[in-house]
């Protein structure tokens, strides 16, 4: 696959990252509005599914891609982990508390730990669906 | 001791998402963590069940403390029966962990497999221990859906093909469980097991309830392959490696099928009749049909499925014969019997099965066939394979010091006392159809003369894979300890008694 027109590729060159900075921002505003983790992970899996797509699979070097984004989903969900065992092991033992200070409802640095949890949800979620995508587009000649 | 029960969770988790991103730094020895964090979990579920004493833990997530007496978190829910679970469900992983590692050196990608696998037990500790119907889906849907993919690990046609009615039917099975959960949520406004059992128990409607638990049998009939759900499981089973078929057979039928039947069915909704006469007319189906195909097999691993279908008929006919007794009014001692020999059947099946498995994967390892009319003679050459098999073929099949003669024979007193003569009837003659052919195996694969100059060469399995078969299989001959007194109150009926709320 060679990819599409210049329009195209120049288009989506534009785009991704706009696209790429809107998922940023609904994982970030994960706790302040609709969305979250899971959606805004979606969007920023869906940013470099545009480039690949767009540019043709040739273009990239996409084991290597995939083997990264592997990594990155492991570690996305291995820090959700550590960070609800931290509830665990910190003072009060509880799986899952709320280890940080609420600050006032409505702003960005408020809910203690859920934007947080939000931002490793959004990178797992991005880097699941990014390897999914490519395993797809590597994949789909092996027989 | 509180705060240790979300680490059945934690653990497998961890495990399972660490393997992936440090594997290539030093496999040999991340090989082993899977099986030294279910030994740690069985050893803590072990220790929680003697040092609780019939109580039971509520863990509340997050720390939420319910509003109005309304729980508005997750709670957990550490009591005997879901202990008795988390260790079998641990062992058994145990075993087939220390199994798989000389066994899946063949196949590439193995750390995927390692994670799997621990994923697989992390859904099922979470099944085992929730106390929330809609974290209980949740889990069920992660132990599901890795399992989904360690059946078709081996990517060969007919794995896929497998794999893909497994997903079709456990599909369906998870719509139907929502959809059921949807109901109860609509029904009695909460998600939480012990609020929604006040509710449905004080309330009026006992045709939605039945309506609910019609939909709960469906889905969790398929996710514990009774027939006529039972479609994917001998496909399924027989295609996965072998370790994984052990796991399948051996924990997850009973974990997210079993298991959850007996929880939701005794401890949420009231008793009736009908759901009753159902779940004794499904197991009598699976108990008989299941025998009768197991018996024309002449693949070793489809055989041992099929068997699974008929030997889990037993532990449903016993959940049914004990509601039945409680609807009836009869004595409750009479249920508590009938449900620990349920209990403690599901128990000693995990071990036995768990063991064929392992068995059948010796002899696939040593000879690269498992196809009954090809083998023949290997009593000689696989001692161990053989001894083992032949142990746990005499406790499958009721022979007296092996423990699931005693489990059988709890479940017919059971059924006598209860003056349901034909069950006890039907539970005696399918016990001598399962011994037939089990003897079947016994003489086409080790005891009849070598059909093969092929198999001339063939040498007993290592030592990682011998290990937990002669483990197994002295537990098989041990286990029946749980029958005298002192053993029983605190192992089976503290189970029994947390499920039927009989004090």
């Amino acid at each position: 696959m060679k990819g599409m027109t210049i329009i195209v590729k120049n288009v989506t060159a534009l785009l991704a990252g706009l696209v790429f900075l809107y998922g940023c921002y609904i994982v970030l505003h994960g706790h302040l509005t609709p969305g979250g983790g899971f959606a805004g992970g979606t969007i920023i899996a869906g940013s470099f599914i545009l480039l690949v797509i767009a540019n043709g699979i040739q273009y990239f070097r996409l084991k290597k891609e995939k083997e990264e984004s592997s990594m990155f989903e492991g570690a996305g969900i291995l820090c959700f982990l550590l960070l609800a065992t931290g509830g665990l092991l910190l003072s009060v033992p509880v799986f899952f508390r709320n280890l940080l200070p609420g600050g006032t409802p409505g702003e960005l640095f408020s809910a203690g730990v859920i934007p947080l949890y939000n931002i490793f949800v959004g990178i797992e979620v991005a880097a699941a669906l990014l390897s999914i995508f490519l395993a797809f587009v590597i994949y789909k000649t092996e027989e | 001791m509180d705060s240790l029960v979300p680490l059945f969770v934690i653990i497998p988790l961890g495990i399972a998402f660490i393997i992936p991103l440090i594997w290539q730094v030093t496999r040999g020895v991340f090989r082993f963590l899977p099986g030294a964090g279910m030994l740690a979990m069985a050893v803590l579920a072990f220790f929680m069940l003697f040092n609780l004493g019939g109580e039971s833990i509520v863990y509340k997530v997050g720390g939420w403390e319910p509003v109005n007496n309304i729980p508005i978190g997750i709670h957990l829910v550490a009591d005997p029966l879901s202990l008795m679970m988390l260790i079998i469900v641990n062992m058994i992983g145990l075993f087939a962990a220390l199994f798989s590692i000389p066994y899946i050196d063949k196949y590439t990608g193995e750390n995927y497999y390692y994670s799997l696998f621990s994923l697989m037990v992390a859904g099922m500790n979470g099944v085992v221990l929730t106390g929330d119907l809609f974290n209980m889906f949740v889990f069920l849907e992660v132990s599901v859906i890795a399992s989904y993919s360690l059946v078709a690990f081996g990517s060969s046609r007919d794995e896929l093909e497998a794999s893909f009615k497994y997903q079709v039917l456990g599909g369906i099975a998870s719509l139907m469980i929502l959809f059921a959960l949807a109901m109860t949520y609509w029904y009695t406004g909460t998600v939480n097991i012990a609020d929604a059992s006040e509710i449905i128990r004080s309330g009026t409607g006992t045709g939605t309830a039945i309506f609910i638990q019609l939909f709960l049998l469906t889905g969790f009939g398929l996710k514990a392959a009774m027939i006529p759900f039972h479609a994917w499981l001998p496909d399924a089973h027989s295609s996965a490696p072998s370790p994984v078929s052990a796991m399948l057979s051996g924990v997850l039928i009973k974990a997210i099928g079993a298991y959850a039947i007996l929880r939701l069915f005794f401890s949420m909704f009231s008793l009736s009749i009908e759901i009753g006469y159902i779940l004794i007319i499904l197991s009598v189906l699976s108990m008989i049909l299941g025998g009768i195909l197991a018996s024309g097999q002449w693949d070793y691993k489809r055989l041992l499925a099929y068997s699974s279908i008929s030997q889990m008929g037993y532990v449903i006919m016993a959940a049914g014969i004990a509601m039945v007794v409680l609807v009836r009014g009869q004595d409750a001692g009479i249920a508590a019997l009938a449900m620990a020999g349920g209990l403690f059947h599901m128990f000693n099946h995990s071990i036995i099965k768990g063991l064929l498995f392992l068995n059948a994967g010796a002899v696939e390892y040593a000879t690269g066939t498992r196809n009954l009319k090809e083998l023949g003679g290997l009593a000689s050459v696989l001692p161990i394979t053989s001894a083992t098999s032949l142990g746990a073929t005499f406790s499958i099949a009721g022979i007296p010091p092996f423990n699931g003669f005693f489990s059988k024979l709890i479940i017919i007193i059971a059924a006598v006392q209860a003056r349901l003569y034909l069950l006890a009837l039907i539970a005696v003659i399918m016990s001598i159809v399962t011994l037939a052919y089990f003897m079947k195996v016994q003489r086409h694969i080790f005891l009849d003369k070598v059909k093969s100059a092929r198999f001339a060469k063939v040498r007993e399995v290592p030592w990682l894979m011998s290990l937990p078969m002669v483990v197994m299989a002295i537990m098989c001959l041990v286990m029946s300890i749980m029958i005298i007194p002192g053993v029983r109150d605190t192992f089976l009926m503290d189970a029994v008694n947390a499920l039927l709320s009989i004090k």
